[in-house]
Order: C-alpha cells, then structure tokens, then sequence
C-alpha cells in the first residue's frame, strides 16, 4: 500500500479533467469501456491506484447496471462531489449518444437498402458469438470449483430467461434470494 | 400526441425498471430488452433487433447504449434521449449513494453473500443472451458458422473484434449469409 500512494498523482482532478478523461475513454471503448478507464485512472492519470481500483471495480460489479457508469459515477463523486460524478457520466456517455442518434437515423432510412442487410446480417452473426464468447469467459470461474451451487444457478437462469423466456423481473425475484442464500449457507 | 406520450412513459418506466435488474452490466439486459421490444410491444422484429444489437457493438462507447437505438427507433430523438436517461438515471443515483458508504459494509457476510449470489445469476443472463441473439442473427448454417468463429477467436485470441465484424460484413456483403 506504502509504495502505492507514493506513486499516485496527488493532484485532485479538475471538472474539466473529468470530463475530457472520460470523453476519451468513450471514444477508446471499443467491445468494453471498463478496461480503458482502468488505464486511464490508474496507468496513465494516476489517480488511484491498483488497488483502489480493484475496490472500486468491485464495487461497480455489486451495483446493478452498467458496471462502467457506476465507475464513472462513483469515481466522479469521489473527487469532486456529486457534480464531479455527473460531468464523468456525461463526459462518458454523450459522445457516444450522439453517434448513437447517427447511426439510428442513418439506419431509419437506409436499413431497408439489400447491401446494407446483407452486410449487418454476417455482422449480426458476429456480434452474437462475441456475447457467447463473454458468457464462455465468465462460466470458467464457476464451472472451475467444486461447488455444485454456481452451476445449477447457471442453467437455472439459462433455462428460465434463455429458454422459456420468463421475464426478468419475475426470474430475479424468485431466483436470486435462493442463490443468495445458497451463497450464504455454502460461501464455499 | 397522447401516443406518443404514452410511449414515453412505457421507455421510461420499462428501461428503469431494467437499469436496476441488469445484474452483472449491460449485456445481462439484453434478454429482457428483446423479450419487451420484439415479444411484448412489437416494437421491432427479430431482425431488427439483431441490426441494433451489431451496430451498437459495432460502434464507439459502452454496449449497453444498445437502449438508445431501440428508443430512437421506437419514438425519436425523444425516445432515444428518454430511453438513454432512464437506464443511466436510477443506477447514477444508487451508484453514488452506496458509493459512499461501501466501506462500512464491504466485509460484511451479507454483502459477500449477495455479490456471491449474484455472479452465477450474470453468467447465466448474459448466456440467455448469447443464445437469444444468435437465434436472432443466425437463420442459416453459414450464419451460425460465423457466430461460432467469432465465438471460439474472441476466446482464444486477443483480436480486436472490430477486425472479426469486418470479416463477417463482408461475407455477408458478397451474398453468404
């Protein structure tokens, strides 16, 4: 820990350091945004260190929503108060937005058109392994215990949101009290 | 002008509502937001969804902003904005609030409890959502042989995935897929 601070940044960013860093990150985050606000609050900015942020990631991953907001939010207000958290989420979201409304008008008027179809149809394909390669990324961790508990939770919720398609409001209330309390009972 | 309010309020509540159920990120929404946009309100098909879901891959910024295009093409630059706004808003709020008082409760048993809960309920939502949007994606074998490539490169390689989506527009473009 010692050493740590001794390499932190000791100034305090600014609202305007906020928002351009995390402007920046919006604009670098290309399959996952999360990974270049790591490097740029801590590798390049300095301004936690590893393990702070490895506390605030974790954290990010207990709140629900978007695990990269909820960083943005919570580093933000840690500097600089409740505006400091607005103008990073700000700073993090807007110019995406706006690409966004581009590309939804744009897609309006020309989704129609056979290239572009033909094109957002092998994209689409792409795109959907992508997420299956994620899902394969996380299971490893809980396929690799013992436990029997992470498993079964895990083709629960397949079953139930992927297959048979129960609404997600009603899954959660049902199953994530019994895979808390599974949790509680066997931490192990 | 009632509709289009009326459908206003529906974005709003409904993405909410899901801003504080999308547990483990964005990507553990997107079973619920095919379920409401294409099952529910037939807002769009299946297709549609799966165009959306690439470009918002595709494209610059966190994925979930996936929200914004759905609310554009459900109700405008109005539903876009709303949609946006209602799935940042509430989890901002909760974010900043548990943000300052994490430390008194980090080591509790209950809260390692809860994330411990939690973390087999993401892995499995964000498969329902592999699986959803490959159904979507996916209706002949070539298709679902792009899906499984991408799939096993994304795994085992540290290619950008930028490089696989322009390999697979361009077989889609010459007439593959």
């Amino acid at each position: 820990m010692v050493e740590d601070v001794a390499d932190k940044n000791p100034q305090t960013p600014t609202l305007s350091d906020l928002f351009f860093s995390f402007l920046k990150v919006s604009l670098s985050g290309f399959g996952g945004t999360l990974p270049w606000a790591r490097r740029m609050v801590v590798e390049q900015k300095r301004w936690m260190t590893a393990a702070e942020f490895n506390e605030a990631f974790s954290l990010c991953q207990f709140l629900p929503g978007p695990n990269v907001i909820n960083f943005a939010m919570i580093f933000g207000s840690r500097v600089r108060g409740i505006t400091g958290g607005i103008v990073a989420v700000v700073g993090l979201v807007g110019p995406p937005i706006v690409t966004m409304l581009i590309l939804g008008a744009l897609y309006q008027r020309y989704g129609e058109l056979e290239e572009l179809q033909r094109i957002l149809g092998g994209v689409s394909a792409s795109a959907a392994g992508l997420i299956v390669a994620i899902a394969v990324q996380m299971a490893q961790p809980v396929f690799g215990t013992a436990s029997w508990r992470g498993p079964l939770v895990v083709a629960v919720v397949f079953l139930a949101v992927g297959v048979f398609r129960v609404p997600l409001l009603w899954a959660l209330v049902v199953l994530a009290p019994i895979s808390i309390a599974l949790a509680w009972r066997w931490p192990r | 002008m009632k509709d289009d309010s009326t459908i206003l309020i529906t974005l709003a509540i409904h993405f909410g509502i899901l801003s504080l159920l999308a547990i483990g990120g964005g990507n553990s929404a997107v079973p619920e937001m095919h379920r409401q946009a294409v099952d529910v309100a037939h807002w769009m098909t299946d297709r549609e969804f799966a165009d959306l879901f690439a470009i918002a891959q595709a494209a610059p910024g966190p994925n979930f902003l996936l929200v914004t295009l759905i609310g554009y093409s459900v109700a405008g630059l109005a539903g876009a904005l709303v949609a946006t706004l209602a799935m940042c808003g509430p989890t901002c709020v909760i974010a900043y609030y548990v943000g300052r008082t994490w430390d008194r409760f980090r080591d509790a048993r209950w809260r390692i409890a809860i994330q411990a809960g939690l973390v087999p309920i993401s892995v499995g939502l964000i498969a329902s959502s592999g699986l959803i949007l490959s159904r979507a994606a996916d209706h002949n074998w070539i298709a679902f042989a792009i899906t499984a490539a991408t799939a096993a490169m994304a795994y085992a390689t540290r290619l950008n995935p930028l490089l696989m989506f322009a390999a697979a527009g361009a077989l889609g473009f010459i007439g593959l897929v």
